[in-house]
């Protein structure tokens, strides 16, 4: 008689409804923890290749001569490392699936043309005064390789 | 030509590694007498990736992700066993709270594989509906688990140190309440397995091993302990398990019945283990702080939801590791299950392989 118990359940089976959640009919609710897909904010993002470096499954491409941060969410196995070692937050693990595609292709995120101009204008800046320090360095260097060699030769 | 079959009484049968009951690809050559099993030779290698070779490619913190994506039931055992390993080569205390964590969430992830199993059994002898009712049970220790960790499966919790993510008590009063209800209803589909004619006409004295040959053979987990060897890993007292009350659960038969029977048992055994963590959760912190590269040697042996599985570490004092090695609980089943499909019916095999709870994905790594 071990069984009856059971042919009780399936009984209720048949007249409860589906365990299933009828999506895309219903709307399907993720709990706050759910690891669905990363999403950067390009605009805090600095393209320090942090995360590039860290993702154990080469997800993650920067290109800083693009300004340019590239995630293939089709290797990407959503293990939240990179949102740990980001090291402004820019990235964040967003509660939602993975948009499925016909094609494997990667999302780039660039920075905006403004923020571009910006960066490259800080960059001609750095670079010069890069050359200035070198160029100051090359004549201290000079100057002191030039006393050192007149006591030498008198 | 005429054939005479007379003559030629034996026959082989290819058994996989694609086969309707079998979730995994593993490849049997049958050698029949009839409808008898004379003789079975296994070969394995459909699914082999390297991951144990990875480990020179990805530091030894990344690897933690890659060690529990070796398998997609066993995997917080699989990271808990790696991480373990570097902790003690790298002489880390970790705090009490994350080895009370870490212990309950390898309770429910074996939970969830018992009632993965029980449900895959049904199925094996084709009885649908039992099959669907384990794996509708089964959904709700996956919603605890992604309450908690954010994954179904591959719960990416663990790190050296300790833990990524801590629980809050709300959450642990979710679980508890569901492992009520849970429980309840457990009663109803494991009464099924333990008592229906239909059931037992299946598994009664069916694929018996007895002790000595599985011990002899080198059998692990529920497998083992269904032929009676009282031998259970979580008795070496890793993580929380030193604190928690518990016995190993045995059964004598040595058949497909003690088998579903360890199994059942162990579900319920699994929550109150997990109930005795969440009434000992101690507070305090999830990590310690991780300064330096891991150097020397380490083996670990923990107790996966189907047997013993084995973890060593090789390091050499930079971020990547020279080697590690995982031994998972189906490699060490293999030959108590060739044992036991000898003189077995055709039509049993495929049962008699599910009660290894074969995971070839993790054999083969
Ligand atoms: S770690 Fe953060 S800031 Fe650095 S490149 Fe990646 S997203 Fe940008
Ligand atoms: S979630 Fe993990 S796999 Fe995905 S991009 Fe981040 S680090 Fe890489």
């Amino acid at each position: 008689m071990a069984f009856l118990p059971y042919v009780g359940r399936t009984l209720k089976n048949l007249f409860s409804k589906p365990a299933t959640e009828s999506f895309p009919a219903g709307e399907r609710i993720y709990p706050d923890r759910y690891r669905g897909h990363i999403e950067n904010d390009i605009d805090k993002c600095i393209l320090c290749g942090s995360c590039q470096r860290n993702c154990p499954s080469s997800a993650i491409k920067v290109n800083k001569a693009d300004f340019s941060w590239e995630i293939h969410p089709f290797s990407c196995v959503q293990c939240s490392k990179c949102v740990e070692v980001c090291p402004v937050k820019c990235l964040s693990m967003v509660n939602s699936f993975t948009e499925p595609g016909a094609e494997k292709t990667s999302i780039v995120n660039r920075f905006s043309q403004e923020r571009i101009e910006k960066e490259k204008e800080k960059q001609r800046l750095m670079a010069e005064k890069i050359a200035a320090a070198k160029k100051a360095a090359a004549e201290k260097a000079a100057a002191a390789k030039a006393p050192a060699q007149t006591p030498a030769g008198t | 030509m005429a054939v005479n079959n007379n003559a030629k009484k034996i026959s082989v049968v290819p058994f996989g590694p694609q086969h309707p009951v079998l979730p995994e690809p593993i490849h049997l050559d049958l050698v029949l007498k009839d409808e008898k099993v004379v003789y079975a030779l296994p070969s394995i290698g459909f699914v082999h990736r390297g991951l144990e070779k990875l480990v020179e490619k990805r530091d030894y913190e990344q690897f933690v992700l890659i060690a529990e994506r070796t398998c997609g039931i066993c995997s917080f055992g699989h990271g808990m066993g790696y991480v373990e390993a570097i902790e003690k080569i790298m002489n880390l205390d970790i705090p009490p709270r994350a080895k009370f964590l870490r212990t309950m969430w390898a309770e429910l992830a074996r939970m969830h594989n018992h009632l993965m199993w029980l449900g895959l059994q049904a199925d094996a002898f084709g009885f649908e509906s039992l099959f669907m009712e384990c794996w509708r049970l089964r959904e709700k220790v996956l919603d605890m688990l992604e309450l908690t960790t954010g994954g179904r499966v591959i719960f990416s919790v663990n790190k050296v140190g300790g833990l990524r993510k801590d629980v809050t008590p709300e959450m642990l009063e979710q679980i508890l309440k569901t492992l009520d209800g849970l429980e309840k209803e457990c009663r109803v589909v494991t009464d099924t397995f333990l008592g229906d004619p239909d059931v037992l006409s299946r598994m009664k004295g069916v694929g018996v091993l007895t002790p000595g040959r599985a011990e002899e053979l080198g059998c692990c987990g529920p497998f083992l302990r269904a032929s009676g060897v009282k031998r259970d890993c979580r008795q070496l007292g890793y993580e929380a398990y030193g604190e928690l009350k518990f016995e190993p659960i045995v059964s004598y038969d040595g058949d497909c019945y003690a088998r579903c029977l360890v199994r059942i048992e162990e579900l319920y055994q699994s929550m109150d283990l997990v109930r005795q963590c969440i009434a000992k959760m101690p507070g305090g912190d999830i990590a310690v702080k991780v300064t330096g590269n891991p150097n020397g040697e380490y083996m670990v042996r923990i107790e996966q939801p189907r047997g013993e599985a084995l973890y060593y570490v090789k390091a050499n004092g930079t971020r990547y590791l020279t080697r590690y090695r995982n031994r998972t609980p189906t490699y060490a089943n293999i030959p108590g299950l060739i044992e036991t499909i000898k003189g077995a019916e055709l039509a049993d095999v495929a049962m008699m392989i599910l009660t290894i709870d074969p995971c070839i994905s993790c054999t083969e790594r």
